[in-house]
């Protein structure tokens, strides 16, 4: 038995003419988890997100929830409610009536409508405005009603498309913690649709990335921010720098890599590497230290510095290297002013070598959150 | 005392003046024709008016040399109406399937319009050419209707067009999300939101319809509406009655236009009405 609120995505595929939007993605999200689909804009998110709604037609696969398949059961009766990117609240109905109108739908009389309606218009703390229309309210108010009006139905799963996006960056922090509070709160299964990798990470139980249509990786936000699978989740998620070098012979303390420039680093003698293989791995921008640009040192790249920017609890120092992307090392603030640096100094990066994190994938799509 | 305002520059009061004349072109001659309905029994067709009375209207009604002219406003209005409802509906449903692009959409919306194009008289003759010879007799509310539907519906379609243009298709995926079917959507949000774009869909029906002469031409039959009943009486009546006509005429117009608007504003009363009882 499935516990109700869990979706099962089997080799779902979406065309669109000749454009494949979904490319037989395969997904399973937890009942209760607060779940975050992350990719830049036309990577299939929002159209697998319409798919679970059932406002897309997959052109093959199943979708279940809470082990029911749901592929061919129509829109409002499969347990998901959609709160829409731009809200779509019924500009010609009052608050209070926009969010009854699902009950209205399902035949219940006024009186008990309204009355369930104001109760969920006082749990996102709007009972005030229940007389207004939409447009007579905020960006932030809209979106609560948006909100209400999603949950009145007791949904299994909620569904939310870019639900942040609208919002300036104060409204959408605190709209942000208040999701996941409602999320706790309701224990409901929650898939929020985003291209923000922050919001991911803070909101998520699980993060699915992806990119072309295809699920690069899905997992604990800890684990796709520490161990991206590809360049393109590495840079896509930030914090982490992607090294491209060849790999040399083995050592004991393992398997040398050389870069363009003559770097040197050591990869974990446990990968299954071949000596001339072509290989990617990535660096925690918080895991290097920065030296003085003499001398060569093992794990380490050279770099001229080309900014500097102060960031409050820590400091970014960007290098100019032999790899494509700048190499950013971010410094506590006492670490970077004990030592200070200039632009156009050259330094090298300094790691441990076990910081060293092989990416096994091979997308290396640049991670550009509005497109490639 | 005014308070001092930069200089008028000579291009305002030429542009002003260009103004005016517009103004005084649209409006002067209904504005003459309208004092003119209230010429005196001895007073002529064209001015001074001599002591003005309401005579001409009172012998619209009394005197027989109008020929059916009561006849005729009535089946006018008939028709506008008939023409005002089909245009509502037809263009709704019209412009709501040709937001999706089915098979054939460009061809049938162009068809759709050129109808527009064709002079009004050139159709006239068809449509009575074509009755002839299919055997059917011309009949004001067959061929006359249909000849009326030839233009009101492609202007109605454009005009749903422009409505539409402002209708968020979000909004129906919203209501289908809640649960609603196919008609309850229809119902509660699709109708209700595209309501006021409706009414000026309809209102152009019936203008457009009350007043047309050259599709209305050869295709009414044996009965005419007002504006041939009208082109008719200029030939054979030379009383300012002619003028008196024009007048009710135009305030029918009048009355059915402030209707529309006053449907259009109530509707919206209501939904701010809703917004202030708590």
């Amino acid at each position: 038995m499935s516990a109700k609120g869990e979706i099962r995505i089997e080799k779902i595929s979406k065309a669109f003419g000749s454009l494949l939007a979904v490319k037989d993605v395969d997904l399973s999200i937890p009942a209760g988890s607060y779940c975050c689909m992350l990719g830049p804009s036309g990577c299939g998110k929002t159209t697998l997100l319409r798919m679970i709604a059932g406002h897309e037609t997959p052109t093959s696969g199943r979708i279940l929830i809470g082990g029911e398949d749901v592929t061919d059961v129509p829109t409002g009766s499969r347990g998901t409610a959609l709160m829409f990117q731009n809200y779509a609240l019924f500009p010609h109905l009052s608050v209070l009536d926009n969010v009854a109108f699902s009950l209205k739908v399902q035949g219940q009389g006024t009186a008990q409508r309204r009355d369930q309606a104001m109760n969920m218009l006082k749990r996102v703390q709007l009972s005030h405005l229940a007389e207004r229309v939409p447009a007579q309210l905020s960006g932030g108010q809209q979106q609560r009603v948006a909100l209400a009006r999603a949950l009145v139905t007791n949904p299994q799963v909620l569904l939310l498309d870019e639900p942040l996006s609208a919002l300036d960056e104060f409204l959408r922090l605190r709209m942000r913690s208040e999701l996941k509070r409602l999320q706790t709160e309701l224990g409901i299964t929650f898939v929020h649709v985003t291209h923000t990798q922050p919001e991911a990470i803070a909101l998520a139980d699980q993060v699915i990335i992806m990119d072309h249509g295809v699920v690069e990786q899905s997992g604990h936000p800890r684990e796709i921010y520490d161990q991206p699978h590809s360049p393109y989740v590495a840079r896509f998620m930030g914090g982490q720098n992607v090294i491209f070098g060849t790999v040399g012979t083995k050592g004991k303390d393992g398997f040398a890599v050389t870069d363009e420039a003559d770097n040197k680093y050591k990869l974990d003698s446990a990968l299954a590497l071949a000596k001339g293989q072509k290989v990617a791995f990535a660096v925690r921008r918080d895991g290097a230290k920065l030296a003085s640009g003499k001398g060569r040192s093992d794990n380490a790249i050279k770099g001229e510095i080309r900014n500097i920017e102060y960031q409050g609890t820590f400091v970014k120092v960007a290098l100019k290297t032999c790899q494509k992307d700048e190499f950013l090392v971010y410094l506590s603030d006492g670490e970077y002013f004990a030592s200070p640096r200039k632009v156009g100094e050259t330094v090298s990066a300094i790691w441990p070598i076990e910081r060293n994190h092989y990416l096994e994938g091979e997308n290396n799509s640049s991670g550009d959150p509005t497109g490639h | 005392m005014q308070s001092s305002s930069p200089k008028r520059k000579t291009s305002f009061y030429l542009l002003a003046g260009f103004f005016g004349l517009f103004i005084l072109f649209l409006y002067g001659p209904m504005l003459s024709i309208f004092i003119l309905s209230f010429q005196g029994v001895q007073g002529s067709m064209t001015f001074p008016l001599r002591d003005a009375s309401t005579h001409w209207f009172g012998d619209l009604f009394t005197s027989t040399r109008y020929g059916d002219l009561g006849g005729a406003f009535r089946r006018s209005m008939i028709m506008a109406i008939a023409a005002l409802a089909l245009t509502a509906v037809i263009c709704f449903f019209a412009g709501l399937a040709f937001r999706k692009r089915f098979w054939g959409s460009g061809p049938i919306f162009y068809l759709a319009i050129v109808s527009l194009v064709i002079p009004g008289l050139l159709l006239s003759f068809g449509i009575g050419q074509m009755f002839q010879l299919s055997g059917m007799p011309l009949h004001w509310m067959i061929s006359g209707l249909g000849a009326h539907l030839s233009w009101t519906l492609p202007f109605g379609l454009l005009i749903m067009f422009a409505v539409l243009n402002r209708f968020d298709s979000s909004w129906e995926e919203a209501a289908r999300d809640a649960g609603a079917t196919p008609s309850q959507i229809l119902r509660y949000v699709t109708l209700p939101i595209l309501f006021p774009g409706l009414i000026a869909v309809a209102l152009f029906g019936f203008t457009l319809s009350y007043d047309e002469f050259p599709r209305s031409l050869l295709t009414l039959g044996t009965r005419n509406t007002l504006p041939l009943e009208v082109a008719n009486m200029t030939s054979s009546v030379t009383t300012p009655a002619l003028y008196a006509i024009g007048t009710i005429t135009t305030v029918i117009s009048l009355v059915v236009i402030a209707v529309a608007f006053s449907a259009i504003a109530i509707v919206q009363r209501r939904r701010s009405k809703r917004m202030a009882t708590s």
